[in-house]
């Protein structure tokens, strides 16, 4: 295996990229892009990486562009973040719905109103229903790692469904840490070149992107419904291929330290490590303290959860985001949805935290186990709470 | 682990500063971490950086609140932020000042330990420029060793190419300028 160098984040991604060989990049570059486009821009100009980079004229261009060059057969990425990823929206839907395997680096910031550039999840939580598969990372290896899985899922003939890798703006993007990377050859020993089912060619003719009449729509839906429920199995191998090639293992559902845990924390991303470190400190005080992360949030790891959860009495769930006028965060409500009907179920209480750049500490996670502690003696807590707020 | 929080103004180069560090560090076979504080970039602006240095990874993703050392870029700062605050009782201030010893512990009542050194003087003359983030490195290493001289000039040579000299030489008159903490 390859040495670790020090290296930005958001660089390692478009070094990923490089490795994984693509064939198109699209992207609007400006603010809130990254570095990871600007990269590949240069990696691309300096004919380092044999592939056509697009300056489109905005994110909604990006995402048209990437679904022409797809259903052309060719390898397609792109990266967007926040207000981006919105004004891509309307073509988001369509990727999937054309089965195009797509890969987009959604480095997660926050979605303006008031104006913020800084990191939570409300972005990938707008387009949690679209039918992409998503996966989160925790640093900056995962990032590097997970964006060679998405092509390797996404182009699988059993699948051929876009994937976002999620990893969280400025707390990972910006960060600069040890990390392993590969060359195409190194890459290629796991991801072998995208060979199309079907594309847009002239002398085989096909209709891409038909109308969905009343007749046939409820059916396309079941349809890509099936397809991302059935892509988890291609998701798991994929991953335990990559950690018998690679030796760096990699689950749906990750855990630390929840075996006999009286209370286990639920993340996404990037605080899992400062939740961990948290965890550590909170055991050395005699507090029983686990952690549980999704690492699939789509397609929702139902039967891995229910598992996992199976000997825990205590769940404090921790959203990055918040679904105004409902009852908290998104990934709080999916959990507890998940439990209703099990016979045996832990008490699961909600906290958001980290809206917009706040740093998330290990002071936070201490108060947010203090919390979840007193609510399960008591029996109940609130709906969900906000952490950090400050009302005076 | 050993946390170093940076105090500059917008535009004189505390994240390169950070960066530079994490990377010799990580080239030393250390696991370490820079990130800028990220708040809005205006030039001019008070600015913080931070790197984080360890044996063993490094399972955290907070800002820096409790840093081992401090590291100040523009000796204004001074007047306006508390550089001083969350300091380990052990803690190190490594200032750019033209001023002495005894007459920053009186204006700004710091009692922490303190390495002075004049980074603006020492950068003017061989920059021709009043940024002092590479020369404060200089500085940094000797008051702390948190990494070895050796280590910081592939980063630098990387990061500066051709002008990497002349950082080089701001960096070693610090570091040869700067006392020793006890």
């Amino acid at each position: 295996m390859g040495k670790k160098i020090g290296i930005e984040v958001s660089i390692a991604v478009s070094e990923a990229v490089r490795a994984a060989d693509v064939d198109l990049i699209a992207a609007y570059p400006i603010t809130p892009q990254t570095h990871i486009v600007e990269h590949l821009s240069e990696l691309v100009a300096d004919g380092k990486l044999d592939a056509e980079f697009v300056p489109v004229e905005s994110e909604h261009s990006a995402m048209s562009l990437c679904i022409g060059s797809s259903a052309a057969g060719a390898r397609t990425y792109t990266a967007t973040s926040s207000q981006g990823l919105a004004l891509m929206h309307e073509i988001v839907w369509i990727a999937p719905a054309l089965r195009m395997p797509i890969v987009m680096t959604l480095v997660n910031r926050s979605m303006s109103g008031p104006i913020s550039i800084w990191n939570d999840h409300s972005d990938v939580m707008s387009e949690r229903d679209c039918c992409w598969i998503q996966t989160f990372a925790e640093n900056g290896q995962e990032a590097f790692d997970l964006t060679l899985h998405a092509f390797k899922v996404a182009e699988h003939p059993d699948v051929l469904l876009p994937v976002m890798v999620n990893l969280d703006g400025f707390t990972l993007s910006h960060v600069i840490e040890p990390i392993e990377l590969m060359t195409q050859a190194e890459a290629g020993k796991y991801l072998k070149p995208y060979e199309p089912t079907m594309r847009l060619d002239t002398k085989q003719p096909v209709t891409m992107g038909g109308v969905g009449i009343p007749a046939v729509y409820t059916e396309a839906k079941k349809q890509y419904e099936t397809a991302i429920t059935a892509s988890k199995k291609v998701i798991l191998d994929a991953w335990k291929e990559f950690g018998e090639v690679y030796g760096r293992k990699y689950k749906p559902i990750e855990t630390y330290k929840t075996k006999g845990a009286e209370i286990v924390l639920m993340t996404m991303g990037s605080i899992s490590e400062t939740a961990m470190t948290a965890i550590d400190l909170m055991r050395d005080k005699g507090i029983s303290v686990g952690l549980m992360r999704f690492r699939l949030w789509r397609p929702f790891p139902l039967q891995e959860f229910r598992r996992a959860v199976k000997n825990i009495s205590v769940l404090a769930v921790v959203d990055r985001a918040i679904s105004y006028g409902s009852q908290g965060g998104p990934v709080f409500m999916e959990v507890r949805s998940a439990l209703y009907d099990q016979e045996v179920r832990p008490q699961v209480f909600g906290f958001v935290a980290g809206l917009g750049g706040r740093d998330v500490t290990v002071d936070m996670f201490e108060d947010i186990v203090s919390k979840a502690s007193k609510y399960a003696e008591k029996g109940k807590g609130p709906v969900y709470e906000m952490i950090g707020v400050r009302e005076k | 682990m050993i946390e170093i929080r940076f105090h500059g103004r917008g535009g004189q180069g505390a994240v390169t500063s950070t960066e530079l560090l994490a990377l010799s560090a990580i080239n030393e076979g250390k696991y370490a971490q820079a990130f800028p504080s990220f708040g809005p970039e205006r030039r001019g602006a008070p600015v913080m950086a931070f790197t984080r240095i360890s044996d063993k990874p490094i399972r955290t993703r907070e800002q820096v609140y409790a840093p081992d050392i401090v590291v100040v870029l523009d000796p204004t700062i001074l007047q306006i932020v508390d550089v001083t605050a969350g300091l380990k009782k052990e803690g190190i201030v490594v200032l750019n000042t033209s001023k002495d010893e005894a007459t920053i512990r009186k204006t700004f009542g710091i009692k922490a330990k303190l390495a002075i050194v004049d980074a603006t003087g020492i950068a003017m003359q061989n920059l021709g420029l009043p940024i002092t983030n590479t020369t404060m490195l200089g500085a940094l290493i000797k008051a702390t060793d948190v990494i070895e001289m050796e280590s910081i000039e592939g980063p630098m040579q990387k990061r500066f190419g051709r002008i990497a000299e002349k950082n080089l030489n701001a960096l070693r008159e610090a570091h040869s300028k700067t006392p020793k903490t006890e």
